[in-house]
């Protein structure tokens, strides 16, 4: 099992930050994980095991299950994005109001764990579409809960190290969905409906992990303490160093190209053929797997801001790629290695830094904000790639990026906090 | 955790917000409990839909009859016939098959060649069909000589959904469906490709033509096309536009390599054999996001449109069985049914057949 009951069954659920750390640890010699996030992290696993064996079977059973044709248009519109921000932000107030991030976080799983056995039920565009908001709903929900959990059980220099862990095991859980999906339709040809029953005892597994192992509701609030209004919430960007760090993942975040467009430019740069188009996905995931757990230690030894900003140079380096194109054999997977080590660059250090300017008990809301802030961005800079491709054309438009995304790296770097 | 400091941390004892009665041995138990029994749940799931599935390769009584058999493409090869995907349960099952034109509910005569998609013109045929991978399903565009013989062929980067061959038999195009890339799979795109035999130039897909729209060159990175259709002059093809939310009839053109748009909201389109006028799906506002499209006429003459005779809502590219009579598919109990509507707009659908798919006339 991945969860090591090794705490003392009187212990409280989730130790004081300071207490986090056994003492006598040497510099250079680690403390053992957090047992707390390895539940986590197995809990993200299974759960992405559970969605992913949908999403990849999803398009397959709308054309050949369903006999339907959504040509050319998505389920969910642009509007669902801002309503996505909204429930995000809901999520990390709450948990951070009644001080119960693992019943914010498990609603939230437990929603998603829902769709699944609905899947069964919803047989038009409309309803399946509906059943994907929820499930979106879902994990909007429960994200900034959970990372703030991971935030709160990992001491302060081991966040970025907490943090790999937990997103190397959320992609291991998206490498393997697909292959358990498409392993179950090779043996029940047209077996839709065994993979949706499948995934939502998956899905299931990881909620009922949550509830046995993840540690619940924190301490009772000292006497004569605040509970967190919203207000406080939101007054938290009044604090210098979160303006600093929401400002810098905002900027940044209106300068990434969204990964749709980068994999087809990736196609049109190399002209990769069309049957290996669909595994492109999959090579930034493995990269991303790979690299999450060894950037996240670098960044608690040499600084999270530096790795933060060095996976944004990793995705300036692969727009110029991309914009130098040419046949090089090689080109593809440099262009996903480094596709990939952005990801696991700027996922979970962003979060692992944004905790350090987040008191705890504002923790949940504190990293939605900064999650909120920077999905919005991307989501911006994605309508702005698209319209620059229409105006201009794709290597004038990724040109572009490539250099507000310098300028805006160049600004981060004069932008640094004030101890530094 | 507390709002204080923790150096005002009450001392070390379980929280009495927080029962926690489990011990860690209970919670495994309670943990491997769940875990059988998911276990037993999804096992059983994959049981059901396998056996499920292999009962649909024994043949169902009062189906249709099905014999293995001779099946050609080329044009004077037997007679006025259909050649389609028979959908029938059975080992037959998915195999290009064929009837006389005139006994469409007869004993059918299979290949032995599987296809998803299919369409045949001119001695020439193409199918879509899957292949078994190493790890998913992939799919291949083979086209096929009159005595179904391999000519030709291509992978294809999604599931299949449209084919065509031109009337003289020298140009095929085909759609597949591209499945999202983002978290729960909802971009989804098209791409279709079109290949001259003459030449054997392959354009792997047509968002490299040159678009027209308004009159200007249009440019951007959301186009998606699907659904080809070919003139007799073996050059001129229509097909539907989307982009921005919106679909458009283009008329395309190989030599040139460009594509004009000619009207909006046009899915689909077939045209007759004498080149005059066009049957598509069209999206009529206020019907139901389920079933939202309905057959209508254009005549290219006039732009006129006429709503056919379907009171039902179409998800499918036609083909005409003469100048007169368009054929589609509709959902049925085993798989597609295949039904058969004047194309002037007067009289009503008429069931042509039971379980088939993607019909051709031929001879």
């Amino acid at each position: 099992m991945y969860v090591a009951d090794s705490r003392a069954n009187n212990a409280p659920a989730v130790l004081p930050e300071s207490q986090a750390v056994a003492p006598g640890i040497r510099p250079g010699r680690r403390a053992a994980l957090a047992p707390t996030v390895l539940a986590l992290g197995t809990v993200s696993l299974i759960t992405d095991v559970s969605s992913e064996m949908v999403t990849a079977v999803l398009p397959l059973y709308l054309v050949a299950g369903l006999g339907l044709s959504p040509l050319g248009f998505g389920l969910l519109d642009g509007v669902y994005n801002g309503v996505s921000a909204l429930v995000r932000l809901t999520g990390g107030h709450l948990g951070d109001r009644f001080g119960r991030h693992k019943a914010l976080a498990g609603i939230g799983y437990g929603l998603s764990a829902l769709c699944k056995p609905l899947l069964l039920l919803a047989h038009t565009l409309p309803a399946i579409g509906a059943v994907l908001a929820l499930d979106r709903t879902g994990k909007g929900l429960r994200t900034a809960p959970r990372d703030a959990l991971i935030s709160l059980a990992a001491a302060p220099e081991d966040r970025g190290r907490a943090f790999g862990v937990h997103r190397a095991m959320d992609t291991a859980g998206a490498l393997i969905g697909p292959i358990l999906a498409f392993l179950i339709l090779r043996g029940a040809a047209g077996g839709y409906d065994a993979v949706f029953t499948v995934s939502a005892c998956v899905a299931a597994l990881g909620v009922l992990v949550l509830v046995l192992f993840v540690p619940g509701r924190r301490a009772v609030p000292a006497p004569g303490a605040e509970p967190v209004s919203l207000r406080a919430s939101l007054g938290l960007l009044r604090r210098r160093d979160l303006r600093r760090i929401s400002l810098g993942a905002l900027l940044l975040g209106l300068c990434t190209v969204s990964d749709a467009f980068v994999f087809l430019l990736l196609q049109r740069a190399t002209g990769i053929a069309d049957r290996w188009f669909a595994l492109l996905p999959l090579g930034t995931a493995a990269a991303f797997f790979l690299l999450a757990l060894p950037l996240g230690r670098l960044a608690d030894r040499v600084g999270r801001r530096r790795v933060f900003l060095g996976g944004h140079l990793a995705l300036l380096l692969v727009y110029g790629l991309l914009l130098a194109g040419g046949g090089h054999p090689a080109l593809p997977y440099a262009v996903l290695l480094l596709h990939g080590g952005f990801y696991a660059a700027t996922d979970g250090v962003l979060m692992a830094e944004a905790a350090g300017a987040v008191p705890e008990e504002h923790r949940g809301g504190g990293l939605a904000l900064v999650q909120t802030g920077q999905a919005l961005a991307r989501f911006a800079a994605s309508l702005g790639f698209g319209a620059a491709w229409t105006l201009w054309g794709a290597r004038p438009a990724l040109a572009v990026a490539a250099v507000l995304l310098a300028a805006a790296v160049a600004c981060c770097v004069r932008l640094r906090p004030a101890d530094a | 955790m507390t709002a204080t400091p923790p150096t005002t941390t009450p001392p070390e004892a379980p929280s009495p917000a927080d029962p926690s009665p489990l011990t860690p041995r209970r919670r495994m138990l309670i943990l491997v409990s769940a875990v059988v029994l998911l276990a037993v749940v999804g096992a059983l799931a994959f049981v059901r839909a396998s056996s499920r599935a292999d009962e649909k390769n024994h043949a169902r009584a009062g189906g249709p009859a099905v014999s293995h058999g001779e099946v050609t493409l080329a044009p004077d090869g037997g007679g006025r016939r259909l050649v389609f995907r028979n959908m029938a349960w059975g080992p037959f099952r998915d195999e290009l098959a064929t009837v006389p034109a005139d006994a469409p509910d007869g004993p059918r005569t299979a290949s032995g060649v599987k296809c998803l998609r299919f369409h045949s013109a001119g001695g020439t045929g193409i199918c879509l069909q899957a292949e078994a991978g190493a790890v998913q399903e992939s799919y291949r565009a083979v086209v096929l000589d009159s005595h179904l013989k391999k000519i030709a062929d291509r992978p294809l980067a999604g599931i299949p959904t449209r084919a065509r061959v031109s009337p003289g038999g020298h140009l095929v195009a085909w759609t597949v469906f591209v499945g999202g890339d983002s978290y729960a799979g909802t971009d989804f795109s098209t791409r279709t490709s079109l290949l001259d035999l003459r030449t054997g130039k392959y354009d792997a897909s047509l968002e490299d033509f040159t678009i027209r729209k308004d009159g200007e060159t249009y440019r951007t990175a959301d186009v998606n096309f699907w659904g080809v259709t070919f003139a007799a002059d073996e050059k001129t093809f229509y097909a539907t536009l989307a982009t921005g939310g919106h679909t458009y009839l283009v008329r395309g053109d190989l030599a040139e390599r460009t594509v004009t748009t000619l009207r909006e909201n046009l899915e689909c389109p077939s045209l007759s054999p004498d080149g005059t006028r066009l049957v598509f799906k069209k999206r009529v506002p206020g019907l139901s996001a389920d079933a939202p499209w309905r057959l209508y006429l254009l005549d290219l003459a006039s732009m006129k449109e006429t709503p056919l005779a379907e009171e039902r809502s179409v998800d499918d590219q036609v083909v005409w069985s003469d100048d007169r009579t368009v054929v589609y598919s509709l959902p049925g109990d085993f798989g597609a049914d295949l039904y058969s509507l004047p194309a002037d707009g007067s009289g009503a659908p008429a069931r042509l057949m039971p379980s088939a798919l993607a019909p051709a006339f031929l001879g």
